[in-house]
């Protein structure tokens, strides 16, 4: 099966993410790439329970003064629910439907952007009303760096699915490109699956105190 | 005569350099790389045998010496064991399986670069202000406390080169998975195949630490933050933790490879299969894995208490059970074989006795308890140098000597190359044995200078002249590699006329493709047991027909070299206001041509069919 063939939905393979051996080898070799990730977020975690609510002097904010559920609850819904859409459309390209794969992948951007967005107030609303900054305390930077990292990788998802959609939304699905969509949704997985850590490490441990 | 041996002109090659996707040039380019940021860490080391050769010597000031010693251990580690252990990597591996390329050949340059430019901008740290100064483990207590930007330029070089070798890592490992040739089962490959894949799982899980406590150290001296300073709630034993959880398995990452390459020399000029195959790959799947258990023995003075102290230490005991389980079976693959002592079967006799000697001091050092009295002595420094030195270097040298005609279609001059081993083995032994004993006599490692009438003056002259010795062996190569391109005497399939892996089954060195027709691999040893049978060469697993190959690239180059702009601008954004904008600028560079690559395609090519019996008739009669 070669790249550039052209195919109709009968002759569309069953498992277009591993047809070719370019393919394959991008799927194994993003699955690596996860297994490193998952320890660059290991260790950011480890780091921030290390330094969890670790503060120069008594008036600083701690975790359990700044956290509020009803936020972290909304983003974690967003997020949840675009992990759902990126199933759907990995469906939809598996069974070499083009437009309702767009469809589906527009949908998960929306719901990025939104958690993003969510983020962003976020950070703002710490900033402003307890002075919990990144430079303010060994907490702070803890915190930034690890929520900040995973915020990093959801605006860079964006950027790369938005990318995919743009570029390959005049020619439809092919063996070239599919095995690159199924990737960019696995690293979106990912990216929920470190949220669900934070939100429980960060948020609701937070909140307990 | 054939289109790819037409001499091309000066621009030509530089520019098929740097954009080149082959595995085989590539690991031309580690090898060039790594030997020169060998030789400039060689001197960096003379240097500190010059200061330490008399007591009260002011060849060197003390805030210099702190950047030599930092910078030697940086150097040699990074830029130089890596690179050159990733060359022989890149040269041999893919032959070795009877693939083509690598899985990613684009990703492959990438990660090349990417060191190159991490290496390049530490080093530059010498002309712009001052190397850096903490040590190679760079210590958060005392990194932040350093006032030049040396430090800066640690984290940021590291940083970009670390993510090269990450990136290779993850390429290896997915080359090794899916593209054997058929009939290359797991345990059918060759040893040196095996190293690779397991050091390339190390780095797969050892890198992102690193990351990560690189980005805290940037973050806490460029940006403000507050990890590693105590007065803000910060903690600087999170950096120890990081840097050993990568720092450990780093040492495996090199020693593995090396292992690898001596399991070959030991089979080849033994004339014998390795003996216990299976064993070996256990054993160094093993100690892959205890790798990662041990990093604390590093930090036994730290003060983690006697519980963790002594789980770390039993666990660093236990990895001197699969080493030794190598050991005996280096010495059984020579038993009763019929050995020929060439330069690469020289360097592999002397590294069991070399190597055992740093692995019987490295048993002493993790009983935690005696650990208190060694620590940050001499002691360490010889012990640290006998594994790294009489294990990584020697397989270093030996694979150079073993590989060098496939990689370059040349011998190099058996002679010269026993000179270099006779006298590198001499100054090696020279310069660290007597170092044992100066640590025990309570001289400190990273002192700059020592005092008259303290019992350390023999010892350390002793040192200083083993050190001239091993200077001059690396010359008598360094002129050895000359003699041998200028005679540029071309030599056959298999040189060394033992080969018995499927590099040797093919040309030195082997056209663009490798492999004509993918081999069929029918057991361990795949090359030996079809010349056993009496056969000239593999049989073809496939029938002769197109070739698929990747296209060059020059945006591996751009990617890296963004990466080189935005360090600077980072670097120096808290200095000068043009900091940021470079900062953007190249970040922009980077993450631009990473756009570039992701919308525009690439196929690749084809090499026909046609051209490829062509070649065949081109060369006339077969080597």
């Amino acid at each position: 099966m070669q790249a550039e063939e052209k195919f109709t939905y009968e002759t569309w393979p069953a498992a277009p993410e591993k047809a070719t051996l370019e393919a394959k080898n991008k799927f194994l070799g993003f699955w690596f790439f996860l297994g490193g990730e998952t320890v660059l977020f290991a260790t950011l975690f480890a780091t921030y329970l290390a330094l969890k609510d670790k503060v120069p002097n008594a008036e600083a904010a701690l975790a359990k003064d700044i956290f509020e559920i009803p936020l972290a609850f909304a983003a974690t819904m967003l997020l949840l629910t675009s992990s759902l859409t990126s199933v759907y459309a990995m469906y939809h390209m598996k069974n070499f439907n083009f437009k309702k794969m767009q469809m589906w992948l527009g949908l998960t951007v929306l719901l990025g952007a939104l958690f993003l967005a969510l983020e962003i107030y976020e950070f703002n609303h710490y900033v402003h009303k307890f002075e919990h900054t990144f430079t303010s305390s060994a907490f702070g930077s803890a915190f930034y760096t690890l929520v900040g990292f995973h915020g990093g990788h959801v605006a860079f998802g964006l950027a790369w699915i938005i990318t995919l959609m743009v570029r390959n939304s005049k020619r439809g699905l092919n063996l070239y490109n599919a095995p690159k969509f199924y990737v960019a949704s696995l690293y979106w997985h990912f990216i929920d699956v470190v949220w669900v850590f934070i939100f429980t490490v960060v948020y609701l441990m937070g909140m307990v105190g | 005569m054939s289109t790819y041996a037409q001499k091309k002109g000066f621009g030509a090659t530089l520019w098929d350099f740097l954009t080149t996707v082959d595995h085989k040039k590539i690991a031309i380019l580690y090898l060039i790389a790594g030997g020169f940021f060998f030789i400039l860490g060689g001197l960096e080391a003379l240097f500190i045998r010059i200061q330490l050769a008399v007591p009260n010597n002011d060849f060197v000031s003390a805030g210099f010496y702190n950047e030599i010693l930092t910078m030697h251990g940086t150097t040699m580690i990074f830029l130089a064991a890596m690179p050159l252990v990733f060359a022989f990597m890149n040269a041999v591996m893919p032959l070795q399986i009877g693939a083509r390329d690598v899985a990613f050949p684009f990703l492959n340059s990438l990660g090349f670069w990417l060191f190159f430019f991490g290496g390049v901008f530490l080093n530059l740290s010498w002309f712009l202000g001052g190397a850096p100064d903490a040590g190679w483990t760079s210590y958060a207590s005392l990194s932040l406390a350093s006032e030049t930007h040396g430090i800066d330029f640690y984290a940021l070089g590291l940083q970009i080169s670390g993510a090269g070798t990450l990136i290779g890592g993850i390429n290896f490992l997915v080359t090794i998975v899916n593209m054997r040739a058929p009939g290359m089962t797991y345990m059918r490959m060759p040893m040196f195949t095996w190293a690779t894949f397991v050091t390339s799982a190390l780095i797969l899980f050892a890198f992102p630490p690193l990351t990560v406590g690189l980005f805290l150290l940037i973050f806490d001296r460029m940006f403000g933050a507050n990890f590693f300073d105590v007065s803000m709630g910060g903690n600087t034993v999170i950096w120890e933790h990081l840097f050993w959880i990568f720092g450990h398995p780093e040492v495996y990452i090199l020693i593995l490879p090396a292992f690898g390459i001596f399991s070959e020399i030991f089979a080849i000029f033994s004339r014998k299969r390795l003996f216990g195959y299976s064993s070996m790959v256990f054993a160094t799947v093993l100690i892959g894995f205890l790798g990662f258990m041990v990093w604390a023995h590093h930090m036994f003075t730290t003060g983690l208490g006697p519980i963790a102290n002594a789980i770390f230490a039993v666990a660093t005991m236990a990895i001197a059970v699969p080493t030794g389980i190598k050991i005996f079976n280096w010495l059984f693959t020579m038993w009763g074989g019929s050995i020929k002592f060439t330069t690469p079967m020289l360097w592999a006799v002397a590294f069991i006795p070399s190597f055992v000697a740093g692995g019987v001091t490295g048993v002493m050092l993790a009983s935690a308890a005696a650990d208190y009295q060694y620590h940050d002595s001499y002691f360490v420094v010889a012990h640290f140098h006998y594994v790294i030195v009489g294990g990584v270097v020697f397989a270093l040298f030996a694979g150079a000597h073993l590989y060098w005609p496939k990689m370059f279609g040349t011998m190099l001059n058996e002679t010269l190359g026993k000179i270099t081993f006779w006298l590198f083995l001499i100054g090696f032994h020279l310069t660290f044995f007597i170092q044992h004993f100066l640590g025990l006599m309570g001289m400190p490692r990273r002192i700059f200078t020592f005092l008259p009438g303290q019992g350390l003056e023999t010892g350390n002259l002793i040192s200083s002249i083993g050190a001239i010795f091993m200077a001059v062996a690396v010359i008598v190569l360094l002129i050895n590699v000359i003699m041998t391109s200028v005679k540029n005497e071309k030599v056959g399939n298999d040189p060394w006329g033992d080969g018995r892996t499927l590099e040797w089954a093919i040309a030195s060195p082997p056209p663009f493709y490798n492999f004509k027709q993918l081999p069929l691999v029918r057991g361990l040893d795949a090359y030996w047991l079809e010349k056993m049978e009496g056969k000239k060469g593999m049989t073809p697993a496939e029938p002769l027909g197109d070739i698929h190959m990747p296209n060059n690239s020059f945006i591996p180059f751009v990617i890296s070299f963004g990466l080189f702009i935005a360090a600077f601008g980072a670097m120096y954004r808290a200095d000068y206001a043009w900091g940021l904008p470079v900062l953007i600028l190249g970040m922009a560079v980077t993450l631009g041509s990473m756009f570039v690559r992701s919308i525009k395609d690439d196929h690749g090519f084809h090499i026909h069919k046609e051209d490829l019996m062509e070649d065949d008739n081109d060369k006339g009669v077969k080597a």
